[in-house]
């Protein structure tokens, strides 16, 4: 254990990287050994690369440690470090204006992390950080105390659930997986986008978990699927697994139990129904990603045919944490239905953008305001959609729901990825629907009709309506195709594609009807829908306007009201946002 | 009446009826007279529930028939106006992505999917919007594919890989875009066994020479035995104005049940090609033209020379080579009569080679 007082911790995760993490971190090393800080101040400084704390927007975040307070730096660029080595680690003087703010500490003093906790605090390369923090205790717990329905027990008793978005039992997926008379098993962890951040902030959580869910249900072969493209995830994920190898918690005859398990990557390309377990086995097998139908459920029959559990990073790194700390810990978060912490990308309108993990059923206003820090610009929040582009869009006065299975699935939306999108006044909610039905539309394998036409047509009437061009007949024949895919598509992709109309159209019909009969865009969004005028009362004829026009369509002499040429505009909206007078106004 | 072993009972359409365990709905249904419509069920290739047009009710929800087991006290609805009104609008939506061109469509009358049209009366279509088309036309010789007509069912891609072992199409792209093609969208360049085109319900694959020659009304069926080689297939001539104008095998008739190879589907041009000897022909002297004679004239020649030959030589002086394109009874008779009358086991065959 490290008895140094200054530690430096630098966020390299991908958005920590992408800022210049990594450039930060040289500094800080540089000038330390540079200007002999380690002599002047008569203690070692330790360096630590962290993983993503949540709050990218304010990337890169540097924590400086002195004799145990810790000061959290945001927005970090490389010019600063100089400063902060002579300053604060040298003359433990603290720079205030860099120091991260108010917004820093309400967008974490509400979450509840006991996943992305380690995240920001341990260095995902270094096995042995994962180990001071009792890693893989739980897992030569299970191997060499428990028998393998003890930890289902335990599994199931902590009321965790699938984190991918089903919602299923894991305890009770286990079990069936587990009751199967085939000798060979498997186990699979599906690392997705929203999991990227564990695997790069605490790999060695989700091998655990994989290892201890191996164990349970009795799989020698253990898969990691994930995109190839996420290439600091699998780098730390590969490191972190050949680690684990050498320690032996991967391999043969573990822990002297005599089990053996072993873990193989199994890389992806860019597809979203690979979130689907079995179109993701069927990835795995070197075949197209096309769901099979069910039953048989993978538990019975998976991949390569034998009975397989596949649950994603987020539920596995679940797992260390309950059979260490017991299933009544695990059980006391959350409600009665949904036990845990979930994480959410929290993204779109809110102040502050990020990962952010909460207990189950906080209600969604807490996670706008406290969380985010409330809208951006002060505008007024419309709507949020939880669960990513198969979820349900609820409206702003629904916001005080709690954020569990039971309650979102009753507002026609899901946990699925954890995705969350804030919408503000200015947003559009036909062309908010439009986006996700042609990302849907965009993913669908093709293999059955009701997902494979039936979204194309969904887009195109959603098109046609922010166009202009809609019809009321329209709004019953999209209604018809909700039901046609919820209720005949072949997986879970096509039976939820029509959430995000289904619960924009209960929520907000007038905005559709205005859309349709009255030709107009009540946000001012859709081209077609929307006219830019001057308010010459209000134009003092600066100029600007014209100078951002870029179609020229703005016309005028300065000091005097301007004027929009409508057959010229192309309704790009760049007079209105220069437009510092508000003489501008969208119709 | 003893039920057999793990039997399961189970109620469709209000028939009772006990089948095997893992029996499907659609299996089941089939034996009490129920015919559910399936555009991606095949019996010969494994299910994979992608068309969604065999739904049926269970309990209130929609299951696929075809790759739903039968579970005890199971209440299957296959008629109800629920699955009804969906299966109409399942085959509406994919009416709305196929060209509307069955009055020039060669598989009209055999079209799986303009039956079902014709059944549930959908003349137009409630959906509508942009449907595939495609330029690029396959130069391939044997196989028309044109995928404006797939309704990517999978029969194709499945015979091919499951049945025939060859893999030589599957499905690329996605979303609406998702197209059954060969890789990176050549030419189809495989065995031209056929089989996909044997299982396609629609018109999107076809045999380049079926074209316009004619409809199946009015075509007389002719079952033979394919003169290719030893396996013997049992082939279903199609004949029009005495003309074989296409070659299809029945399922469950011969060994092949169903399958044929490129051979046996497509190379039937020669029973009525203009080229074709219809008189034996025999060179009278030497240097000249084969002229045309009579068959008791051409056999006495071959008579005598084999005769003239064994005599002066000894009979293994002679061989015989057959033609896989003579029937199995002519062959036989070849070789006994090289056997037999000429006395010599040099006797082969061109399908041994």
């Amino acid at each position: 254990m490290s008895t140094s007082s200054v530690e430096i911790k630098v966020c390299l995760g991908t958005s920590g990287n992408a800022a210049g993490g990594e450039e930060v971190l040289r500094l800080f090393r540089h000038y330390v050994f540079d200007r002999a800080v380690e002599a002047r101040i008569g203690t070692r400084c330790e360096f630590r690369k962290v993983g993503c704390r949540g709050f990218c927007s304010k990337d890169v975040l540097v924590d400086v440690i002195i004799n145990g307070s810790k000061t959290t730096y945001q927005s970090v660029k490389p010019i600063m470090v100089e400063r902060i080595v002579d300053d604060h680690i040298v003359g433990g003087g603290p720079i205030p204006e860099w120091m991260a703010g108010d917004e820093y500490t309400s967008f974490h003093s509400k979450q509840y992390k006991i996943i992305l906790g380690p995240c920001g605090e341990i260095d995902p390369e270094n096995i042995d950080d994962y180990i001071r923090m009792n890693g893989y205790r739980a897992a030569r717990k299970a191997v060499t105390k428990m028998t393998p329905d003890g930890v289902i027990d335990v599994v199931t008793q902590s009321g965790l659930r699938g984190r991918g978005g089903s919602g299923f039992s894991t305890g009770e997926k286990w079990r069936i997986c587990r009751g199967q008379k085939n000798d060979t098993r498997y186990i699979i962890g599906n690392v997705g986008e929203v999991n990227r951040a564990l695997a790069e902030g605490n790999p060695h959580a989700i091998i655990e978990g994989l290892l201890i869910g191996g164990y349970a249900i009795g799989a020698q072969k253990g898969y990691l699927y994930i995109r190839e493209r996420y290439h600091l995830s699998v780098e730390r994920l590969r490191t972190a697994l050949d680690q684990a190898r050498d320690k032996g918690f991967i391999g043969k005859d573990i822990f002297g139990s005599g089990f053996d398990f072993n873990i193989e990557f199994s890389f992806g390309t860019e597809s979203f129904i690979c979130g689907e377990e079995t179109a993701l086995m069927e990835s795995i097998e070197g075949k197209r990603a096309m769901p099979r139908y069910r039953p048989p459920f993978p538990a019975e029959k998976g991949l390569w045919g034998m009975p397989t559990v596949i649950n994603n990073a987020e539920t596995f790194s679940n797992i260390p944490l309950i059979i260490g700390m017991g299933a009544d810990w695990f059980s006391s978060i959350g409600t009665a239905e949904s036990k845990g912490t979930k994480v959410f990308t929290l993204s779109g309108k809110v102040k502050n953008n990020g990962l952010v993990e909460i207990p189950m059923g906080m209600p969604l206003r807490e996670i706008v305001y406290s969380i985010g820090g409330g809208i951006a610009g002060n505008r007024k929040l419309k709507a949020v959609q939880v669960g990513g582009p198969s979820g349900g869009i609820i409206p702003e006065s629904m916001i005080d729901m709690g954020l569990d299975y039971e309650s979102l699935r009753k507002v026609g939306s899901i946990v699925g990825s954890g995705g969350m999108v804030v919408f503000d006044d200015e947003d559009c909610i036909v062309s908010v629907t439009k986006f996700f039905v042609e990302f849907l539309q965009r993913e669908s394998c093709g293999e059955c009709t009701p997902c494979r036409i039936g979204t194309k047509r969904m887009l195109e009437l959603l098109i046609k309506i922010t166009d202009g061009t809609g019809e009321i007949e329209d709004l019953d024949t999209l209604n018809r195709l909700s039901g046609i895919m919820t209720a005949s598509s072949l997986c879970g992709l096509g039976r939820t594609a029509s959430n995000p109309f289904i619960t924009s159209f209960n929520h907000f019909r007038d905005e559709y009807l205005a859309h349709i009969r009255d030709k107009k865009c009540p946000a001012g969004v859709c081209p077609a829908l929307v006219v830019f005028m001057v308010v010459p009362e209000k134009c003092k004829g600066c100029g600007l306007c014209r100078k951002a026009c870029p179609a020229g369509a703005v016309t005028g002499e300065i000091k005097k009201a301007h004027d929009i040429n409508q057959e010229l505009c192309i309704k790009c909206g760049a007079c209105y946002k220069v437009c510092k007078l508000k003489a501008i106004k969208k119709q | 009446m003893e039920k057999p072993i793990n039997s399961i009972s189970l109620v469709i359409d209000g028939k009772q009826i006990s089948v095997p365990s893992g029996t499907t709905i659609l299996d089941a249904a089939k034996q009490v007279g129920i015919t559910i419509p399936a555009l991606c069920y095949h019996p010969k290739v494994s299910r994979s529930g992608a068309c969604r047009v065999c739904i049926v009710e269970v309990g209130g929800t929609l299951v696929t028939a075809c790759t739903t087991p039968v579970s005890g006290g199971m209440e299957v609805i296959t008629n109800s106006p629920y699955v009804e009104n969906m299966r109409r609008d399942l085959i509406d939506l994919i009416l709305s992505d196929h060209p509307y061109d069955c009055m020039v469509c060669q598989k009209t009358g055999e079209c799986e999917l303009q039956e079902l049209a014709y059944k549930y009366s959908i003349r137009n279509p409630v959906f509508r919007g942009e449907r595939r088309q495609y330029a690029q036309k396959d130069g391939n010789p044997f196989i028309d594919r044109d995928m404006e007509k797939c309704i990517l069912c999978g029969r194709c891609v499945k015979i091919c890989d499951e049945v025939q072992g060859v893999g030589a199409i599957d499905f690329a792209y996605k979303g609406f875009w998702a197209k059954v093609c060969p890789p990176f969208e050549q030419d189809l360049n495989c065995e031209f066994c056929g089989q996909c085109v044997m299982v396609c319900p629609t018109g999107a694959l076809i045999g380049k020479n079926w074209v316009a020659r004619g409809r199946y009304w009015n075509m007389r069926e002719v079952e033979s035995t394919c003169p290719y080689c030893g396996v013997g297939c049992t082939l279903s001539l199609h004949v029009k104005e005495n003309e074989i104008v296409r070659v299809t095998a029945k399922e469950g008739r011969g060994v092949n049940d169903g399958l044929l190879c490129v051979k046996g589907r497509f190379g039937y041009q020669f029973v009525s090609s203009p080229d074709r000897l219809k008189t034996p022909l025999i060179r009278r002297r030497k240097g000249g033209d084969l002229e045309p004679a009579t068959w008791d004239e051409a056999l006495g020649v071959v008579a005598s020379r084999l005769k003239r030959v064994k005599e002066q030589y000894g009979p293994d002086a002679i061989a015989g080579l057959s033609s896989a394109r003579c029937t199995t009874e002519d062959n036989y008779l070849f070789q006994k009569f090289m056997r037999a009358a000429v006395g010599t086991n040099n006797v082969d065959h061109c399908a041994r080679l």
